[in-house]
């Protein structure tokens, strides 16, 4: 197939970025959406123009490094996966494609269709651990029985690969899917109640700080999560706050 | 000449890592925060690594080339862990894990560090559980566990298809506490592109600012490789796009000896390549092959018209398939290991028996399981002459809790519904056991470097079984590294920082940026991905799953082609002063036309089959792999001497003391 690309290009940090046009032909539906950014970036360094830079790295929809905003939709129109999964048989013939950024404060653009996602980083480091040495003198793994409901509650939560999806498809650029699948994967496990108030507060402060807008129960967040984060966690998130406030 | 010691400490196997622990010099707390270390990769062994040794006070500075440790390619292993917790009852045992290991490896690892890893097993789930990974458990609270190929007991513990996730976040986690606390300085979006020796020891790197182009000097008492596989050296693999042996090529010609380079997995589950366009192969879990059975149509004519898409699966009738591992292998049937399992597929496929336009795909069917399954369930449910849908009904709900994912996966790659017609699968290239050579202490040939995890050639022999690389990265960065490392470090307690303003340091820069401006100023007429696809091409057809002296030879001389056609006309647009991943890959792309070409040698030398290493002229008359325990029981460490094609071969004979050395048969 033959697509119109109209994608975002930006220098750096200080460039102000504009949508750039560019025409890709004999497109195969078998391809992936990142196969076909190669196939047009190789031809751009054949012509001697610079090739449109974009994070992607395990290419099996579990590293988290992809991002996009294709089409005004994160990770695009298919459900339940990230970009990098993508297939070009989700498009058609003559479609005209628009390729941005996740769009965020708290994410500035490092280059084109890169952007900075440190600031989950820094609120994984106010408090997304357990609080435990590694030096395995710790108790037999098993006499920690943890009900089945939830170890699965737990794992589903723990599934986010901090992609950043939820922040870019939220109007308020809220983090709070990203920050309530964190501190629920604990909240759900014995061995994270020790520590479940100031894990929160510190979180949440740090989300806060961050500059990333509050939730305001739109749920964008859960339709465009890759690994279908469920909004409830959000729900156990504010619970979670609110003991620890009192 | 550099002389190979391996270091195993005296006495019975069962005592050497309890007394060789007994007797290490120790850094005592006040000194550790004088000494730096730097950790490369931020995997499960450079991520557990970074954050054990922070714990015990080391001032730690680690690099990751992704924009954050979480999203090293660790993250992409799926069905699980092995340790030998016997939870299940069913005989496992140190030793039983220990002997798997050995067996399944093919004879060609070293007893000592097998052994040791088996021990400390155990001690990585009661780790992961006290952090919170969130483990797969039964409706009594407790672990559960699944099987995987090449063992006859269920070790494995899982976290959905996504137990490497789980685990990394979980040493991620570990790392965040200390990057928190200051005592792991983490540099994201940082690629190491040499390593820096002082007096013979390795003291710092260069390493590259990968957003703003800056080229860096950091100082260290000891450096840590753990950069993971070269895979990557096939262009296509299960790899993440980013996975390269930069590091480890690096530190191979700075004096780290190389090897085995030629054992190289070959995964027999991953979903068969489509196109040209194609830029990584996809892996489905080893553990699907617990339920899902492996077949090719019995005749050629079914064959030939299922490829040409007049035939269904579905189809044909049970008596004319061929589950031709059920066939060969009865003992162990779908659960062989992993280079065997590859190399009956390839069997098949080479005869024409393949089921995709390529012909290169085999079946795996899930019917059988589902149908299982579903009677067992409408029993359990009370459903007496339950019908044909709903037992299948039922069947899919128990594939779908157990491999819902991974179906997922599947179809949204393949666009076909697995549920409903088998899956095609294909091997392809997965893991590298060969490595970077250390001792038992993790040590290179370079004293103060060391090297951890699949990027060291370390306890997987000629293949690995499934669900041990995981054990393996995180045993030797939670529980190996800090110690072993202790005990160089404590003869460094009065060295204080090192200085990264010497002519060593100028010198490393020096190279590292020579060779970057070559890149950006040599504005050839090929692109890195060019020279890349044609090396893969070349790895995959002679030095791939099947190997002769004829081939090796070819290829040898052909990566020797490419590499000067590289040198001369490679073009790298863009600049050095920013974010340019073309860049960054034509750095990768050179050390990797360095690295085939040793990689053949090793495979050229090796005269024997074993593991994932097949010879085509060393075959038993039914066809298996022909091992030569006279001639080759040793371990192949390559010594850089300025070319591949001039490195040195050094041997480490391996000795069998507790395990009797055997024809390995899984029939």
């Amino acid at each position: 197939m033959n697509l119109t690309l109209k994608i975002w290009r930006q220098k750096g940090p200080q460039d102000k970025g504009r949508m750039v046009e560019y025409k890709v032909t004999d497109i195969s539906e078998h391809m992936s959406f990142l196969e076909m950014m190669d196939v047009l970036n190789e031809s751009l360094v054949a012509k001697d123009e610079e090739p449109i830079a974009f994070d992607h790295d395990c290419r099996e929809g579990i590293c988290g490094m992809c991002s996009l905003q294709i089409n005004g939709e994160a990770h695009g129109p298919d459900r339940g996966i990230t970009t990098c999964q993508l297939h070009m048989r989700m498009f058609k013939d003559g479609d005209t494609i628009f390729i941005e950024p996740f769009r965020a404060n708290a994410f500035p653009v490092i280059k084109d269709l890169v952007v900075d996602r440190m600031a989950f980083e820094r609120i994984q480091q106010a408090g997304g651990y357990i609080s435990v040495n590694t030096s395995g003198n710790t108790q037999d793994a098993n006499s920690i029985p943890i009900s089945k409901q939830n170890a699965d509650l737990s794992m589903d939560a723990a599934s986010c690969i901090g992609c950043g999806a939820c922040v870019a498809s939220c109007k308020n650029s809220s983090a709070m899917l990203f920050v309530a699948a964190k501190v629920s994967q604990y909240a759900l496990l014995p061995q994270g109640k020790i520590e479940a108030k100031d894990r929160v507060k510190n979180m949440v402060m740090q989300m806060d700080l961050e500059g990333f807008g509050n939730c305001t129960n739109t749920g964008a967040c859960e339709i465009e999560c890759p690994k279908g984060i469920s909004i409830e966690n959000i729900a156990r998130l504010n619970r979670e706050y609110l003991a620890a406030s009192v | 000449m550099t002389t190979l010691n391996s270091r195993i400490p005296e006495g019975p196997i069962k005592d050497k890592w309890t007394l060789y622990k007994d007797k290490i010099n120790l850094v005592n707390p006040a000194n550790k925060r004088n000494i730096d270390i730097i950790v490369i990769g931020t995997g499960l062994a450079g991520g557990s690594a970074a954050a054990t040794l922070a714990e015990l006070g080391y001032s730690v500075k680690a690099f990751a080339y992704q924009d954050s440790p979480r999203r090293a390619h660790s993250i992409a292993a799926q069905g699980g862990i092995n340790a030998s917790k016997n939870y299940m009852g069913d005989g496992d045992s140190n030793y039983r894990l220990f002997y798997d290991t050995v067996k399944g490896g093919d004879y060609r690892s070293r007893e000592a560090n097998v052994y040791r890893l088996a021990e400390v097993s155990g001690n990585i789930i009661d780790q992961c559980v006290a952090q919170g990974v969130p483990f797969a458990r039964d409706y009594g609270g407790l672990l559960d566990n699944r099987s995987f190929g090449g063992v006859l007991v269920s070790r494995t513990f899982y976290a959905k298809g996504q137990t490497g996730q789980q685990l990394l976040l979980g040493a991620y986690s570990a790392m965040n506490r200390q990057i928190a606390r200051g005592k792991i300085e983490m540099f994201n979006r940082h690629e190491m592109l040499d390593v820096v020796k002082i007096d013979g020891k390795a003291r710092g790197i260069i390493a590259r600012n990968l957003i703003t182009g800056e080229i860096e000097r950091h100082s260290a008492h000891a450096v840590v490789i753990a950069t993971g596989g070269y895979g990557n050296v096939y262009f296509l693999s299960t790899n993440a796009m980013g996975s390269n042996a930069t590091a480890a090529w690096k530190i191979h010609k700075k004096g780290a000896f190389f090897a085995n380079p030629c054992f190289t997995q070959i995964h027999p589950t991953c979903i068969p390549r489509s196109g040209d366009y194609q830029s990584k192969l996809t892996l489905m879990s080893e553990s699907l092959r617990n339920d899902g059975r492996i077949w090719v149509p019995a005749k050629l004519e079914d064959a030939k018209a299922i490829q040409q898409k007049k035939l269904k699966p579905i189809q044909i009738a049970e008596e004319n398939r061929d589950y031709f591992l059920e066939r060969r292998y009865p003992a162990f049937g779908n659960l062989v290991p992993r280079d065997v399992a590859s190399r009956a597929a390839k069997e098949r496929c080479d005869a024409g028996f393949g089921v995709n336009a390529t012909g290169e795909a085999v079946y795996l069917d899930f019917a059988a399981a589902i149908k299982r399954y579903g009677t067992e369930q409408a029993k359990i449910k009370g459903i007496h002459d339950a019908s044909t849908e709903k037992i299948t009904e039922l069947g899919a709900a128990v594939i779908e809790e157990k491999y819902g994912n991974l179906f997922q996966m599947y179809e949204k790659i393949i666009d076909e519904n697995p549920y409903k017609t088998p899956m095609m699968i294909y091997p392809a290239t997965h893991y590298t056991m060969g490595g970077v050579w250390v001792d038992y202490n993790l040590m290179t040939t370079v004293p103060g470097l060391y090297c951890i995890g699949e990027a060291n050639f370390s306890d997987h022999g000629a293949n690995r079984l499934g669900a041990s690389a995981l054990m393996q990265g995180l045993a030797d960065g939670y529980f190996v590294l800090p110690y072993t490392i202790g005990d160089y470090l404590a003869d460094d307690i009065r060295t204080g920082k090192i200085k990264t303003d010497s002519p060593e340091f100028d010198e490393a820069e020096k190279s590292v940026k020579d060779q970057l401006n070559f890149f950006i100023n040599n504005k050839g007429t090929h692109t890195v991905d060019y020279y890349h696809k044609r090396l893969g091409q070349v790895m995959w057809d002679k030095v791939g799953m099947a190997r002769n002296e004829k081939g090796l030879k070819e290829a040898i001389t052909e990566i020797q082609e490419i590499r000067e056609d590289f040198w001369k006309n490679v073009k790298v647009p863009g600049s050095l002063n920013e974010f340019n991943q073309e860049l960054e890959k034509a750095g990768r792309v050179a050390d990797f036309l360095e690295l085939g070409e040793l990689f053949a040698k090793d495979a050229l030398e090796r005269e024997e089959s074993c593991g994932g290493h097949f010879r085509e002229e060393h075959v038993t008359e039914d066809g298996e792999a022909k091992r030569d325990d006279v001639n080759f029981a040793y371990v192949a460490a390559w010594e850089y001497t300025g070319k591949p094609s001039e490195a040195i071969l050094h041997k480490e004979q391996l000795e069998f003391k507790d395990i009797e050395l055997k024809t390995r048969s899984y029939k």
